[in-house]
């Protein structure tokens, strides 16, 4: 490793990222997301009072300013001290990617949660995470010039459904679509990763892969189930906040899984060291 | 290399096709999809319900069957709130069985039947609702398209208040402790809007927006009266947040009285 420091750093941006994701999970299971009407300020200060659903959405503010910073100062870092083009590139795409995410998490604010815009957000922090986790992988790989999995598109297929069921996951948070094309889904994309498993010569990421979405399937089932039991109480309940998080959580894990699978060159022992 | 920035620009594209549809979305208001009130009134000047030689139709809603047990509502999420609860818990409004068997929070209405050509008198006095103990007070409104609601917050905490309209103009706003109460009006007829605070996830209560004078909200004892009706026939709707809407029709004579009782089962 040419530069340990910048490889642990970029470790800790993607470690903060995903907490940001289980963040803000928190916030839309906890239904708090509107409790600070204002963007950017919170209440009209920088610290608002910290109560109720107001505890959630600030600290999901709070890691999002930190997340913020902390990408754009791996994008100037790899710029000055990465030699391949492809990572200074993805360490700029990450640093766009994570400012949109702002830009949309105010506006879900301001215009008071479109679908649209939310489900935007939702999407948009599996990219971010995405993104920051091809550039460890790519510092780890020390690859001269990027190239897809050459041997086998599986991995790429299966991060592309992996992705397809995060945005319908998100549809399906939002009442936009039933549940059913999430569970269809949800079969298909665990074929895909069982493939991408099969035909990568990587034993311990694929197997780290080929867990989380096994995991992510019954996480989904218990979600959906304490959702069920819980639909007619009055206020979001500590299992159901508690299965969604994990469900998020999960699936981004898994889609970051694939994204390391399918930018790991075809040799065993690559030191691919997610999850 | 290039597919990176072609990567950029697609999800630039996702962000500009969000901002598109959201605005879409915020700009569905313009077509009242039930009466509206407010506009130039066609036939004459806004009319008062005739208290004096008007009909009457007074009635009270029963509630059949158990009452079902009103679930606990978790508020530790604010020590204020805990603390004004911390001797008896607070429970949801969402059935209220009154000790005589009524039904309280029944929203009812004269939904049709009224002359199409005439508009009715805003009252110039503004409907109050209270925030306090963490909980809304009352949890149903009632009040006339135009008619001022005045949102009071009487708690020592912060609340965010988040009506969810469909044909008038959604808001949230947020009222700390001591603040002025916030005025505002609903424009256009609309039934049972769910009003929501997401500082404390448990707050709900209802708001109905009528173009009329003719509606009441049940209370303690089940009943409503509904005074002042030109002669005529009427649809009478009651609206539960739980278990939906019913109607009956009835006719009323000048300074005739008549009853109209409601039953709901459980
Ligand atoms: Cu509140």
């Amino acid at each position: 490793m040419d530069n340990a420091w910048l490889h642990r750093f970029a470790v800790m941006v993607a470690v903060c990222t995903f907490l940001l994701v289980v963040a803000g999970s928190l916030v839309t299971s906890n239904d708090a997301a509107l409790s600070v009407p204002d963007w950017p300020l919170s209440y009209g200060r920088l610290v608002p009072p910290l109560e109720g659903g107001i505890r959630y959405e600030f600290a999901h503010r709070a890691m999002a300013l930190l997340v913020a910073i902390l990408t754009i100062t791996l994008a100037v870092w790899l710029e000055r001290a990465e030699p391949r083009r492809w990572i200074r590139r993805l360490g700029w795409a990450a640093a766009v990617a994570v400012l949109l995410q702002a830009i949309l998490g105010g506006a879900a604010v301001r215009l008071i949660t479109p679908k649209a815009v939310t489900i935007a957000h939702a999407c948009l922090a599996e990219i971010c995470f995405g993104l920051v986790v091809a550039i460890v992988v790519g510092q780890e790989l020390r690859l001269d010039s990027f190239s897809w999995a050459v041997e086998t598109p599986a991995p790429l297929v299966a991060a592309i459904a992996l992705f397809g069921q995060a945005i319908l996951g998100a549809m399906v948070r939002y009442g936009l679509t039933g549940v059913a094309f999430h569970i269809i889904g949800a079969a298909i994309a665990t074929i895909l990763v069982m493939w991408a498993g099969l035909r990568i010569p990587l034993r311990r990421p694929a197997l780290a892969l080929l867990t989380l979405t096994f995991s992510q399937v019954f996480l989904g089932l218990g979600s959906y189930m304490a959702r069920v039991v819980n639909l007619a109480t009055p206020q979001p309940m500590p299992l159901t906040i508690a299965f969604t998080v994990a469900h998020v959580a999960v699936g981004s894990l898994a889609f970051g899984a694939a994204i390391a699978l399918t930018m790991a060159p075809p040799v065993a022992h690559g030191g691919v060291a997610l999850a | 290399m290039r597919k990176f920035w072609i990567g950029s620009g697609l999800v630039s594209a996702l962000v500009a096709a969000a901002f598109t549809l959201a605005s879409c979305g915020g700009g569905s208001t313009e077509a009242p999809k039930t009466a509206d009130s407010g506009a130039a009134p066609a036939g004459g000047p806004a009319a008062t319900p005739d208290m004096d030689n008007g009909g009457t139709i007074t009635g009270k809603v029963t509630f059949d069957g158990t009452a079902p047990k009103m679930a606990i509502l978790d508020t530790s999420a604010n020590p204020v709130c805990a603390k004004a609860h911390a001797s008896s818990p607070l429970r949801s409004e969402e059935v209220v069985v009154n000790p005589n068997g009524t039904l309280k929070n029944v929203f009812v209405w004269v939904s049709a039947g009224l002359p199409a050509d005439k508009t009715w008198q805003v009252p110039s006095t503004p409907v109050e609702i209270d925030q306090n103990g963490c909980e809304y007070k009352p949890h149903v409104i009632a009040l006339m398209a135009g008619q001022n609601l005045s949102i009071k917050n009487s708690d020592p905490t912060n609340h965010n208040i988040h009506p969810q309209p469909s044909v008038n103009q959604e808001f949230n706003e947020s009222q700390a402790p001591g603040t002025p109460p916030i005025d505002k009006t609903f424009p256009r007829q609309e039934i049972m809007i769910p009003v929501k605070c997401n500082v404390h996830n448990w707050m709900r209560s209802y708001i109905n927006v009528v173009s009329s004078p003719f509606f009441a909200v049940t209370g303690d004892d089940g009943t409503f009266s509904i005074k002042g009706l030109p002669p005529g026939t009427y649809t009478l709707e009651i609206v539960h947040e739980k278990y939906g809407k019913q109607d009956q029709q009835i006719t009323v004579g000048a300074k005739e009285s008549k009853t109209a009782d409601f039953t709901v089962k459980g």
